[in-house]
Order: C-alpha cells, then sequence, then structure tokens
C-alpha cells in the first residue's frame, strides 16, 4: 500500500501578531536531520523552534539505509525501536558480475549488539517517527509547518529571520541558526558560500515497487545485491534493496547520454523494471531520475550560523554516508550547544563541531568518490580495469577488497581531535563507544542505552569510579555505590578490556581511556573534553 | 631518481615470458593482462609507498615518448 502523506497542520506563529523573544534555537528544515537536531537539544533541555516551508514528509523514500551507528543515536533519541522494529534488517552485501557472484560482505558478523548493521526504511517513516518524537516536547520544540525563512542576518550576537507564512511575512530572532535545509541549502546560497567538489555525469534511476514475491532468491532474506554489467541492464550498474511494505528499491545506471526527464515514464521504466523481475506483479510506488555531486563546505561553522546535514555536505548515495553522516552531525552538535547555551562550556566548543565533522564528511565524501569511481568508469583503461579486477575476484581474494560497489557508513573516529586526550585501548580515543548486551537491575539492557546523552565514566570489575562534579559513573562487573551491570556473555569485558577506564563523551564517543585511578587525570580529561 | 635493476642476469629470460604470455591475444584482450598483472603485482608488491613510487617512475619514463 501506498504511504499516505498527510498533511501537518500550519498555525499562525505568535510573530505574525507581536515580536517573539529571541529564542536560543532556530532550526531552519524539519528533514530527519532538522527534527533529530530539535530532539536532541530537547534531551538537553534546550528549547528550539523548527521551521520548514513545507507541510509533508518525503515525498518517496529518498534515504533508506540507517546504518547501526545511527540506529544507535536514534536508541538515545527515543525512536530507535520503532525504527528497528518497522524497517528491515540486513547485513550482507552481494556483488555480481554478469550474473554470477564475485563477494559478498557481512557488515556485523558477531553477536551482542542492540541494532544491525543497517535498517532499511523509507525517509518517510523516519521522518514521521521524528515529528511524533518531537511533538512529545511541546515545551521545547516549536514545530511550524509553512514557514518559509527568506532572508536571514547574522548580527554577530544573534541572528535575525525573516518568514514567510500563508498569513504573511514575520521576523524572528534567535542566538543559533542551525541550517539543516538540505542539499539545495537556501541558507548557504544567500550566504554565497562555495560549495566545492566532483560533480558526477552519469545518469542514475531509482524505481520503488511495491510487489509480493521477494527477488532475494528461496530463503528470502533481505540483503544488499549489486550487479556489475548484469544480463538484464548490460554494461551498467544496478542496485536492489527491500525495504518495509514490500517495497524493493531498484536503482540503474543510465550513463550519461540520458534524457531524465524521458527516462522517468512509466513507459521507459516498466520495461526495465520487467527485465529484472519477470512477469511478477508489481505496483510502481515512486521513481526518480537523478544526478549526483560530493562537495563540501569549507567550514561547517559560520559565527552563528550552523550547517548541519547535506546544507554543508552532500555525497554520492553508494555508502549510505548522506543521512547517516547527517545524523552524525546531528549528535556531534547538540551536546556542544547545549554546553555554550547553559553556560557550562565556552562558544570556542562549537568551533569543534567544526573540527571533527568536517573531517568526518570529508571521510564520506573520499569513500563515496572512491566508489563512484570504481562504478562508473570515465575512460577506456578505467573500464578494463574495473573489469579485470572483477574477473580476479573470483579466484584471487585480494582482487576482492578492491571492488567498491559503497564502502558503507561506519562510525567515524575522532580520533587525534583536539577535544580527545591521547591514549591507547581497545576502543580508543575518539571512536564511538562499541555495544554490548548488559544485565542489570532493571534486567537486560545495552551499553549504548546506558552510557549515551551525558559524559560517563566507565569502569570494569574492581575498579572503583571516584565521584566527579558532572560525571555519570557505569560499573560493569563491579560493585559501587553506583548503577553497576553485568557483562552478559562477557562482551562487554572482551571488547574493551578489563583494566581500562573510560570516559564517554554524551555523543557516545571515547574522550579519554586511562590505566590507573587518576582522579586529577580524568577531570582534566572531562574539563579538555568541554573545550574548557 | 633511477630504479635499481634487480633482474640481474634474468632480462632477457623475463622479457620473453612476457611476451609469450600474450602470444595469440587480441589487442583488447593483452589489454586486458595487462591490468591484470598490474594488480597481482600491485598486491606482491603491497607497499603503497613502493607503488606509488613506481606509477610515479612510469609515468614520468613515458614523457619522452612520442
Amino acid at each position: 500500500m501506498a504511504y499516505d502523506y498527510a498533511p501537518f497542520p500550519y498555525i499562525a506563529p505568535p510573530g505574525l501578531t507581536a515580536p517573539e523573544p529571541r529564542h536560543p534555537v532556530v532550526i531552519v528544515g524539519a528533514g530527519p536531520i532538522g527534527l533529530a537536531m530539535a530532539v536532541d537539544l530537547a534531551l538537553h533541555g534546550v528549547k528550539s523552534v523548527v521551521l520548514d516551508d513545507n507541510n509533508v514528509v518525503s515525498v518517496g523514500s529518498r534515504a533508506i539505509c540507517w546504518a547501526k551507528r545511527t540506529l544507535e543515536i536514534f536508541d538515545r533519541l527515543g525512536v530507535g525501536d520503532r525504527m528497528l522494529e518497522k524497517g528491515v534488517t540486513w547485513k550482507v552485501g552481494r556483488n555480481f558480475f554478469g550474473k554470477d557472484e564475485v563477494y559478498n560482505f557481512d557488515l556485523l558478523p558477531e553477536p551482542g549488539h542492540k541494532y544491525p548493521a543497517f535498517i532499511n526504511l523509507q525517509q518517510y517513516y523516519v521522518e514521521q517517527y521524528l515529528v511524533e518524537r518531537a511533538l512529545e516536547f511541546p515545551d521545547l520544540i516549536d514545530i511550524r509547518f509553512l514557514n518559509k525563512v527568506t532572508n536571514h542576518t547574522d548580527h554577530g550576537t544573534h541572528v535575525s529571520l525573516e518568514v514567510e507564512t500563508p498569513d504573511g511575512p514575520y521576523t524572528l530572532e534567535t542566538d543559533w541558526y542551525i541550517a539543516c535545509d538540505g542539499a539545495g541549502s537556501a541558507t548557504r546560497k544567500r550566504m554565497e558560500l562555495p560549495f566545492e567538489g566532483q560533480t558526477f555525469e552519469e545518469h542514475f534511476l531509482i524505481v520503488d515497487v511495491e510487489m509480493e514475491t521477494s527477488p532475494f532468491g528461496d530463503d528470502n532474506t533481505p540483503e544488499r545485491w549489486f550487479w556489475f554489467a548484469p544480463p538484464f541492464h548490460p554494461g551498467q550498474s544496478a542496485l536492489l534493496h527491500k525495504q518495509p511494505d514490500n517495497i524493493y528499491r531498484i536503482d540503474l545506471q543510465l550513463g550519461p547520454e540520458t534524457d531524465p526527464k524521458a527516462e522517468a515514464t512509466e513507459e521507459k521504466v516498466l520495461p526495465r523494471i520487467k527485465a529484472i523481475i519477470g512477469d511478477t506483479p508489481f505496483r510502481l510506488d515512486w521513481m526518480s531520475v537523478y544526478k549526483f555531486r560530493c562537495a563540501k563546505l569549507d567550514r561547517f561553522v559560520h559565527n552563528r550560523v550552523l550547517f548541519v546535514g547535506d546544507s554543508g555536505h552532500v555525497v554520492s548515495p553508494f555508502g549510505a554516508r548522506g543521512g547517516n553522516g547527517g545524523i552524525q552531525d546531528v549528535d556531534n552538535l547538540g551536546w556542544k550547544l547545549a554546553n555554550v547555551l547553559n553556560a557550562n562550556a565556552p562558544a570556542a566548543l562549537i568551533e569543534t563541531y567544526n573540527e571533527e565533522r568536517t573531517h568526518g564528511s570529508a571521510e564520506n565524501i573520499l569513500n563515496s568518490t572512491r566508489a563512484t569511481n570504481f562504478m562508473t568508469p570515465k575512460s577506456p583503461i578505467e573500464t578494463i580495469f574495473r573489469d579485470e579486477v572483477l574477473n580476479l575476484a573470483t579466484t584471487h581474494p585480494f582482487a576482492r577488497k578492491l571492488i567498491n560497489s559503497g564502502r558503507l557508513s561506519r562510525p567515524c573516529s575522532l580520533a587525534d581531535m583536539s577535544l580527545q586526550t591521547q591514549g591507547d585501548a581497545p576502543v580508543r580515543p575518539g571512536d564511538a563507544l562499541v555495544d554490548a548486551p548488559l544485565r542489570g537491575p532493571d534486567g537486560d539492557t545495552w551499553l549504548i542505552s546506558e552510557v549515551q546523552g551525558k559524559f560517563t565514566l566507565l569502569g570494569f570489575g574492581d575498579t572503583q569510579l571516584p565521584n566527579i562534579d558532572g560525571i555519570t559513573r557505569v560499573g560493569i562487573n563491579s560493585r559501587a555505590e553506583y548503577k553497576c551491570f553485568n557483562a552478559t556473555d562477557d562482551h562487554a569485558l572482551q571488547r574493551y578490556g578489563i583494566d581500562t577506564i573510560y570516559l564517554l563523551r554524551p555523543d557516545g564517543h571515547v574522550c579519554a581511556v586511562f590505566d590507573t585511578l587518576d582522579i586529577k587525570a580524568i577531570t582534566a580529561a572531562y574539563q579538555h573534553a568541554k573545550g574548557t | 631518481m633511477a630504479l635499481q635493476d634487480k633482474l640481474a642476469g634474468n632480462g632477457d629470460a623475463f622479457y620473453s615470458a612476457l611476451m609469450d604470455i600474450h602470444e595469440g591475444l587480441s589487442e583488447a584482450q593483452s589489454h586486458a593482462l595487462n591490468a591484470r598483472l598490474v594488480l597481482i603485482m600491485a598486491n606482491e608488491i603491497a607497499d603503497l609507498d613502493t607503488l606509488k613510487n613506481l606509477f610515479k617512475a612510469a609515468r614520468d619514463a613515458g614523457q619522452n615518448s612520442k
């Protein structure tokens, strides 16, 4: 069944009749990134106004692959379970050359994690769940649909906005302006910021079809299937994913010399789909023909204007690094902005968002550019090398690792960035925490559910963690006055070792590790991680 | 910088063996074989800095060719 795009109500904003007090945060754009940003800030007690020029969720499934790290962040935001329940879980990718499989990879071969390597879930569901979650914070989140920002001015200490509504224009003031207005960011264009990178000439056709019969063979296990030069689409690439509601995503490379308008018609698309799935009955749900680019802003922090998600960086879709990268932006910025607004940290902490996430997005762009170059050779010699990698792969394992149909999104390491304190441990400073199952006073739980959202000191075994103002303590296989858990099946011990004490940031990244209980060193690392 | 001569007395035998594996192939097949050969040899050499140095040597030497 097709998704029911129910419009959200427009409510005349107070600013139409009387000036509004200055807001701490205005978020421009109610896509997955803007909504997640609002929820994240609300969980830190920060009020925000979310403005969107539209009043429905994403039309079309668009971003569908949500990575494990994103789901762990969604867990902290209170929507992870719901996403997991609705989403299609998968972890295996298979690459084909012609009709033959040449390589497969398992993105999460070990047990003991709450969330799988990936779920597929249509962007409209992700947005719907985030809107519904945001509405649970009526005192903190003020979402305004059909409120289009037409101009903004940075006054140094605050930003003023001009907003258009069905009832006319009004103005707003905010301490911080967060641009979550997507790849075509009007904020970015108004500021005339260079958005540089590589544009790819290839056109791709994206089609969602609904059908009862699974194309994933007899055992019907949803996976990521990628073809180089499949028999049903000669000389081009193809990608297949399953989404909830029996909807399948088919992605077909069309080549550079393509008329996108002509391709995005049933007349052209139906034969292409039938070539893949044969006579199976199906319903065409959505289609789109697109080109893409890999580009980013030089900086994501422009005084009081902060760029989060696609407004600051765009990648090709192969690798699922767009939406997942944006959620990592949110995760990185939320606690920092909250600390600055609550006067717990200097404004300079915001600059580390720029440092850490320009690094993260550069990594995403590098990976996504390499994948796209492998998939879409631009010259005869590139085609030869690509094809011969595929030919070698059948016999020689080294060549399988060169096959690049997308290096799928992984948590970005923030090692050696300025907030971290150097150190060595099984989970290194800068790494995102690694999940593990736990058993505690309230029953079975997960590490990610117990330590995210606040600075946490994590210790194991006999270690007695010191009480430091502002830091929560969690013990594993310990007996202490603070909250303790047992490591189910020893997973946590194997992943973290038993001798290290970890200091985790609110976004779940390790910022320091300690071999000994040195209160001075722990306090110093904590202050350092808050930018003080 | 010139690369060190490592083939020693086997130069002629190596060259002849290299010609032999192209025997009877079309030009397209030979190009494909050469590509496989580069990939296989790269895996054997393994060290990325060494490889980049070799890539540069190959590219630079081509600047004199017509």
